[in-house]
């Protein structure tokens, strides 16, 4: 008569099943080559989309951020302050870490600059001293220049200074295009929910009719004994395989993407110096792909026959 | 192994199919369930395999009601059961071997051990050379032999067949039932739903009579 395995040997049976299934269930997929390689392509192309925006707003932020002249700020000294009282505070400004490089603007070379380039060289000539004060021009850190906050903190601490007159800082348009961009990191978030549950309907749809079209062999399963994990396990797989090679075929899109704009990016960006180099796809950005694509793929194939896997019984 | 006690069995939007059944067949015997068509053979069968449920009455097989039974201890009940359908349920895309072999991966066997009574099973029902072809390139009756053949692979102690012989000519039909004897010659229980009444007649099982869902002849009657 039947008698039950020892533990030991069904869990190894288990195992041996686990890892049939999983290359019949790709085997199976290989047979209709068509159109797996049509719903692959769908789950490429829903995955690569917000993959690609990411990566694109990714690299605006990373110009952004170092932008010749973001947050640039210039110090203008008191008039009556003299040329080491200038050099003091440049140097002491050196040190802090928040700023990248400090120019000092001299007053006799500022005016001797304005005269050549203003043209009123003798009108200024006419008065008595020079009416501009020393002035230092401060590079912000990258760190500092994307945070318009610690800008405005570093402007406030350096107007408190008594030899300190004035300190000018443009942050509108920083602060404008950090906004949008914040926006559009909204938007791109809801572009990936979106198409992360298109991926998930995908599958599920697809697993769907697979199930519908196995409805006989699920009903001999079901009455031989098999158990609903058993009848569930090639299904999974099968969205397991949707997601892995949905996730590949996204990644090789991104991939040709930028194989396609890289050079005329450069170009671009040549032409304004000190632009660090643009951000392609990455090893974690495919690992990213790889766990959404595979987990959507699974939780669609799961959905799917949690919801029609019931419905066939024997007759 | 089988005991009905007044199951009764109503289809939804029907009148009862089966009514006040009960009898009882001991571990290691055999029987035959015969009847007009629309009798209720098929319905017996299936309650007892959890096809469908008993709209009343208790039916204990192996010692388990599955009247009561949840829908998570089906599959544990089915492997103790052999079945043998009239359109032999194979699946057509697969070969002969992987069909017979399918109790056995259910059951989790590994592969040298499966396949040894696998062709041990095909072996009893004379079809060891069709083990690599397909369902549909076979015989009905070849066929009928690989759904023997499933359905003893994982040596169950339980056998049903609903109308094994259906189509087959008799000399087919008669080694077919010769089969069925063998295996409950070795102790499994027999249950065998058939009209063919000219084959049964010489072989010496009881027979219970189904008309309209009642038990009109009950050998086997509860003392
Ligand atoms: N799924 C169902 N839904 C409703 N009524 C059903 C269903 N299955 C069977 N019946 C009814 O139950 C009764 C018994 O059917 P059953 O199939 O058990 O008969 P049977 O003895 O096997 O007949 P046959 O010899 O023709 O196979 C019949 O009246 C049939 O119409
Ligand atoms: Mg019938």
């Amino acid at each position: 008569m039947s008698t039950p395995l020892p533990l030991l040997e069904r869990l190894r049976a288990w195992a041996a099943h686990h890892a049939y299934v999983f290359f019949s269930s790709l085997g199976r997929l290989c047979r209709q080559p068509l159109s797996s390689a049509l719903t692959i392509a769908v789950l490429a192309v829903a995955l690569a989309l917000p993959a690609g925006f990411g990566l694109l707003l990714t690299n605006v932020r990373h110009f952004a951020g170092d932008w010749q002249g973001a947050g640039r700020l210039t110090v203008y000294l008191r008039p009556e302050a003299r040329r080491d009282q200038a050099e003091a505070l440049a140097a002491a400004l050196r040190d802090d870490a928040r700023i990248a490089s400090v120019t000092l603007i001299d007053k006799d070379q500022a005016l001797a600059e304005f005269k050549r380039a203003s043209g009123f060289g003798a009108a200024l000539d006419a008065l008595p001293d020079n009416p501009l004060p020393h002035a230092l021009v401060l590079e912000p850190a990258p760190t500092a220049a994307a945070d318009p906050a610690a800008l405005e903190a570093l402007r406030d601490a350096l107007t408190a200074r008594p030899e300190v007159e004035l300190v000018q800082l443009d942050l509108d348009w920083l602060q404008r295009l950090l906004a949008l961009l914040d926006l559009a990191q909204r938007g791109v978030r809801l572009i990936g929910v979106l198409l992360g549950l298109a991926v998930l309907l995908i599958v599920g749809n697809t697993i769907r009719l697979d199930i519908q079209a196995r409805a006989d062999e699920i009903r001999v399963t079901k009455l031989i004994g098999a158990t609903d994990a058993f009848i569930r396990r090639p299904f999974l797989y099968t969205g397991f395989w949707y997601g892995l090679f949905g996730a590949l075929g996204a990644a090789a899109v991104l991939a040709a993407a930028w194989w396609l704009l890289r050079a005329p990016l450069g170009r671009l960006l040549a032409l304004y110096t000190g632009l660090p180099e643009p951000l392609g796809p990455d090893a974690a950005l495919l690992g990213r792909l790889l766990a959404l694509g595979i987990g959507q793929g699974i939780a669609g194939a799961a959905l799917a026959v949690g919801r029609h896997l019931k419905a066939i019984e024997p007759r | 192994m089988l005991r009905f006690e007044r199951v009764g069995k109503r289809y939804p939007g029907g009148r009862d199919a089966l009514s006040d059944i009960s009898f009882e067949l001991p571990a290691g015997a055999m029987a035959f369930l015969t009847g007009h068509s629309g009798a209720g053979k098929s319905t017996l069968l299936k309650l007892i395999a959890a096809i469908e449920r008993p709209s009343r009455g208790a039916l204990i097989v192996g010692g388990v009601n599955v009247a009561r039974l949840p829908a998570r201890r089906i599959p544990a009940l089915r492997r103790r059961i052999g079945l043998i359908f009239q359109d032999h349920q194979l699946l057509p895309d697969r070969t002969v071997f992987d069909n017979v072999a399918l109790p056995l991966v259910i059951a989790g066997y590994r592969r040298r051990e499966l396949a040894r009574r696998v062709r041990a099973a095909l072996d009893k029902v004379g079809l060891l050379d069709k083990e690599r072809v397909y369902p549909q390139t076979l015989s009905g009756g070849e066929q009928q032999r690989v759904g023997i053949a499933r359905a003893v692979v994982h040596r169950p102690p339980l056998l049903l067949a609903d109308e094994p012989t259906g189509n087959l000519d008799p000399d087919l039909s008669r080694d077919i039932m010769n089969l069925f004897c063998a295996f409950n010659q070795v102790g499994v229980t027999v249950l065998i739903a058939t009209h063919d009444l000219a084959l049964i007649e010489r072989l010496p099982y009881p027979r219970l009579v189904l008309r309209q869902g009642r038990l009109v002849d009950n050998p086997l009657a509860v003392s």
